[in-house]
């Protein structure tokens, strides 16, 4: 369980960002999380709400986005979706993919400010 | 109430991240050749480092970094082979970055090390997210364990590089089918290179030093050409 890690990493990460635009009432964080990321959504949910307790994002919410795993088939020359998460191949052609595209993503991208 | 939408895209672990490349940098420029070592607790990371540093003493400097939640033990198993060790005991946190690594360095000289080890906490979910700066991460998966692990924990098996399949004495008793462990590693890490070893008997061991020797050459002659 790190997702108390990584929602601590990303509070730091906000609060900084806030300062440095003269200070942000925060609403909510979006986050773009990659399904091969190694971080669980739940748990990231939960660990966000006790983080942010006493910070600055004190009552703010977390909008997940999940990212698919993408693979590159190199056979192909095309972005794939895997059959699943533990068989990186191409689902056209059963090539191998040693690339992959997205998936791995832990990404803050954008913040809902109050206006 | 209205609410407006500023767009931030910044990488959560990207202070990590941005360490973890400085740390590489740094063993680059010093020609050290450093090792991550991730698995799942009691597959046999301490007993095989054990193996290496003994191996790769006899001719090389070697070091290692042992990461645990508690006690030293592991530290102590491991001066046997040199006295380069260093624990760093984490608390409660299941992971090692790039901080913990950095900090643990302090003192040291990089350039009078040839091979340096980084044993993570055995966790097969966590390290995943942490970069160390490490040029090569081994996962090791033992034969007890079962070989659909690489499927149960598939974004371990395809951030590490290598895959040591460890305990290999103990397979026949425990009805372990190398076949299918294989299998699954190219499954969830097409093109792996996977190495069978028994830490208690050697057998296997000469091609992964192989493999470490081959490496080194290759960090060393880039360090040539960096100072070129």
């Amino acid at each position: 369980m790190h997702e108390l890690s990584i929602a601590i990493s990303m509070i730091d990460q906000i609060t900084e960002e806030s300062e440095r635009r003269g200070g942000l009432d925060v609403e909510a964080v979006h986050l773009k999380l990659g399904i091969f990321s190694g971080v669980d959504k739940d748990a990231l949910q939960f660990a966000y709400e006790l983080a942010c307790e006493g910070s600055v994002l004190e009552g703010s919410r977390l909008v997940i986005e999940t990212v698919p795993l993408v693979i590159y088939c190199a056979d192909c020359k095309k972005d794939r979706l895997p059959p699943s998460v533990y068989q990186l191949s191409c689902p056209e052609c059963g090539s191998p993919g040693q690339k992959i595209v997205t998936g791995r993503e832990i990404e803050v991208s954008f913040l809902e400010i109050a206006a | 109430m209205s609410t407006r939408m500023v767009e931030v895209r910044a990488k959560v672990l990207k202070q990590n991240d941005l360490l973890a490349r400085t740390l590489r940098e740094r063993f680059r420029t010093e020609g050290t050749c450093v090792v991550g070592l991730v698995s799942s607790p009691g597959s046999g990371k301490t007993a095989f480092l054990e193996k290496l540093l003994g191996g790769l003493a006899r001719d090389s400097r070697v070091a290692a970094l042992v990461g645990d939640l508690a006690t030293e033990n592991d530290a102590a198993r491991l001066r046997r082979a040199t006295p380069n060790v260093r624990q760093i005991t984490t608390g409660t946190i299941c992971h090692l970055d790039a901080q913990m690594v950095e900090k643990a360095l302090e003192s040291w000289r990089l350039d009078r090390i040839d091979f340096l080890f980084i044993e993570n906490v055995g966790n097969l979910v966590c390290p995943s997210s942490y970069d160390l700066g490490e040029e090569l991460r081994f996962v090791l998966l033992s034969a007890t364990e079962g070989e659909d692990k690489p499927l149960k924990y598939p974004t371990i098996f395809n951030s590490s590089d290598v895959a040591i399949i460890t305990k290999m004495d103990l397979a026949e008793a425990a009805e372990f089918d190398v076949v299918a462990a294989r299998r699954n590693i190219e499954s969830v890490r097409p093109g792996m290179q996977v190495f069978e070893v028994s830490s208690k008997t050697g057998s296997g061991m000469q091609a992964v030093f192989d493999l470490l020797h081959a490496q080194l050459a290759r960090a060393r002659q880039s360090r040539v050409a960096l100072t070129l």
